[in-house]
């Protein structure tokens, strides 16, 4: 996103913050809930641009954590706990499994990492489904109740909107501050070259472990909060397909840009919505779309934006170089 | 003069062959060795044996005295050993700039404080210092894949400086370099060993360079230390010649 003036950008990104605040108040049920799962999916799929885009590290099961997240948050607030202590646990849990699922890609990486996850993905589903005792089964939990914030109900759905919306800013602050330190240069270094990285004291087991973790804990904070928001589930919404279409919203979005997954949200959560005119033939333009964006520009939207940028940057300098060596020639 | 790297005995198998077979030396504090032979006598892969890369099938590996065989990678880097690779090693999307601070940050502070501290680890100033002792100015903010072959070994090289290493093992750094940024690299790994009195290993196929460059040479072949002494009694050895120099 380098090249627009700093200012131009603040002021862009105020604008589109008060837009997501103030717009939605004269939405109708349906366009919050569907704004309301955006931000929602935008968190895990943040989750998994941190640890695919940034470190590297293919995972096909952040659904999965959508869905352990989603059930802690489940069975803790139908039991009268209150929903930030069940974020609180939703976290956790999912960056202790999610560290645990780390693991595997200390020895194997790329489609193999990929087939490992999967098969974890359809663990957790297994559990989710056979464990009824805890999670309900096939038939799920339902009746999941909307918090209490300071003492505000948000059973209607703005309310909860602006519960999303404000987990989504807390969730954006918070991976912003964690991939410009030097945690996020590390990631970066994972994926770019791990092998430099050992040689340079990156410890590559720790923060490899930690790009799992963390990012499995976004997908666990998404899942608490998807659970109040539909306040019933079951375990089909965290079958591996789930998994799949935040792998498309990060792609698609922008692998590594920080950006990418609130685009990527956006088009895999609306764009079917706004097709929807076109009644059965709405899935199929969205494939095509997919495809054709992909062949365009295989590193997503904000992958074209880069380009565009770097181009500009490129023309700009051997301009310069132009003009400096005018001087030189004249100079003679 | 202490020895910094002691290597007693070190051998190394794939399968059947043995690519190290038995190497002993040690490396001197402050000095330039120059390690040469020809290629797949076992230079490199003694490299990554030394440097934790590759597990030795027997042998041992000291560091001022104690031993630090099988540590990895990153803790002997945070031990004060640094390397260049033969192959160009650089983070391409990463600008200059920030992979010189990626590989001075994890000497900076532990894990907590990296997450919670300043984004450039405190390094922007001495990561630009060593931007300009390697001449590399101008590039400071362009990422590194943009970079010539050349501008990106001087990186690579200026990277394994940035921990402050105590020895630095150096895998052919004149491959594909031009003569005038050779004598450039050259200039500047005699100054960063004067003034810092950091001691280095170097792999190199350019005898001008390692005559130029190192106090002592170390002859490799078949696994196996072939000879070892200044520069001028290496290049009379038969022995060296017959393998490596040719007549």
């Amino acid at each position: 996103m380098s090249g627009f003036a700093k200012p131009l950008k603040i002021a862009l990104l105020l604008a589109v913050v008060a837009g997501l605040i103030v717009v939605p108040m004269n939405f109708n049920r349906y366009g919050l809930f569907i704004l309301s799962q955006w931000a929602v999916m935008t968190i895990a799929a943040m989750g998994l641009n941190l640890t695919l885009g940034y470190a590297g590290q293919v995972s096909l099961a952040q659904g999965a954590f959508v869905g352990i997240g989603a059930y802690a948050a489940a069975i803790m607030t139908t039991h009268g706990w209150p929903l930030p202590a069940a974020i609180v646990v939703a976290i956790v849990s999912s960056f202790a499994v999610g560290w645990v699922l780390g693991y595997p890609a200390l020895r194997v990486q790329h489609h193999y990492l990929a087939f490992v996850t999967l098969a974890f993905s359809t663990l957790a589903f297994l559990v989710f489904r056979n464990e009824s005792w805890l999670t309900g089964g096939i038939y799920g939990i339902s009746n999941i109740p909307r918090p209490h914030i300071f003492g505000l109900a948000t059973n209607k759905p703005l309310p909860f909107y602006y519960v999303c919306l404000g987990s989504l800013a807390i969730v954006s602050v918070a991976v912003w501050w964690l991939i410009r330190s030097p945690w996020g240069r590390a990631f970066m270094a994972l994926r770019e070259n791990p092998l430099r990285a050992q040689s340079l004291g990156v410890d590559t087991r720790r923060y490899t472990l930690m790009a799992f973790a963390i990012g499995s804990a976004l997908g666990g904070v998404a899942g608490a909060l998807y659970a109040p928001l539909t306040q019933y589930i079951d375990p089909v919404p965290f079958n591996l397909s789930l998994s799949l279409d935040l792998l498309m919203m990060v792609i698609v979005g922008g692998a590594g840009f920080y950006f990418g997954p609130f685009l990527g949200a956006m088009i895999a959560v609306l764009l079917p919505e706004w097709l929807r005119f076109t009644e059965g033939y709405y899935l199929m333009l969205y494939a095509i779309a997919v495809i054709l964006l992909l062949i365009w520009s295989p590193t997503g939207i904000l992958g074209i934006l880069d380009r565009y940028m770097a181009a500009r940057r490129t023309k700009a300098a051997s301009a310069l170089r132009a003009v400096a060596k005018s001087r030189l020639e004249t100079a003679q | 003069m202490s020895a910094v790297l002691e290597v007693t005995n070190i051998k190394k198998n794939f399968g059947g062959i043995s690519a190290v077979d038995g190497v002993s030396f040690d490396v001197r504090e402050g000095e330039i060795l120059g390690l040469i032979g020809p290629n797949g006598c076992g230079k490199s892969t003694l490299f990554n044996c030394i440097l934790g890369q590759l597990t030795p099938s027997s042998g041992e590996v000291k560091l001022d005295g104690k031993t630090v065989t099988g540590l990895r990678p990153s803790e002997l880097n945070k031990l004060g050993v640094s390397r260049t690779f033969q192959l160009l090693q650089v983070f391409p999307k990463l600008s200059v700039r920030e992979n010189l601070i990626l590989a001075g940050q994890e000497h900076q502070g532990n894990m907590a404080s990296r997450l919670v501290g300043r984004s450039d680890a405190g390094l922007t100033g001495a990561a630009d210092q060593m931007i300009g002792f390697f001449k590399l100015d101008h590039l400071a903010a362009e990422p590194a894949g943009g970079l010539s072959y050349g501008q990106q070994k001087l990186l690579d090289a200026a990277m394994a400086f940035m921990g402050g290493p105590r020895l630095v093992l150096l895998d052919e750094p004149a491959g594909g370099v031009n003569p005038s940024m050779l004598a450039d690299l050259k200039d500047r790994l005699v100054a960063i060993n004067r003034e810092k009195n950091a001691t280095f290993v170097v792999i190199e196929h350019n005898m001008e360079f390692v005559m130029s460059l190192c106090s002592r040479v170390m002859v490799m072949a078949e696994g196996k230390v072939l000879a070892m002494g200044r520069p001028d009694e290496v290049r009379k050895n038969p022995a060296v010649i017959e393998a490596y120099l040719g007549h």
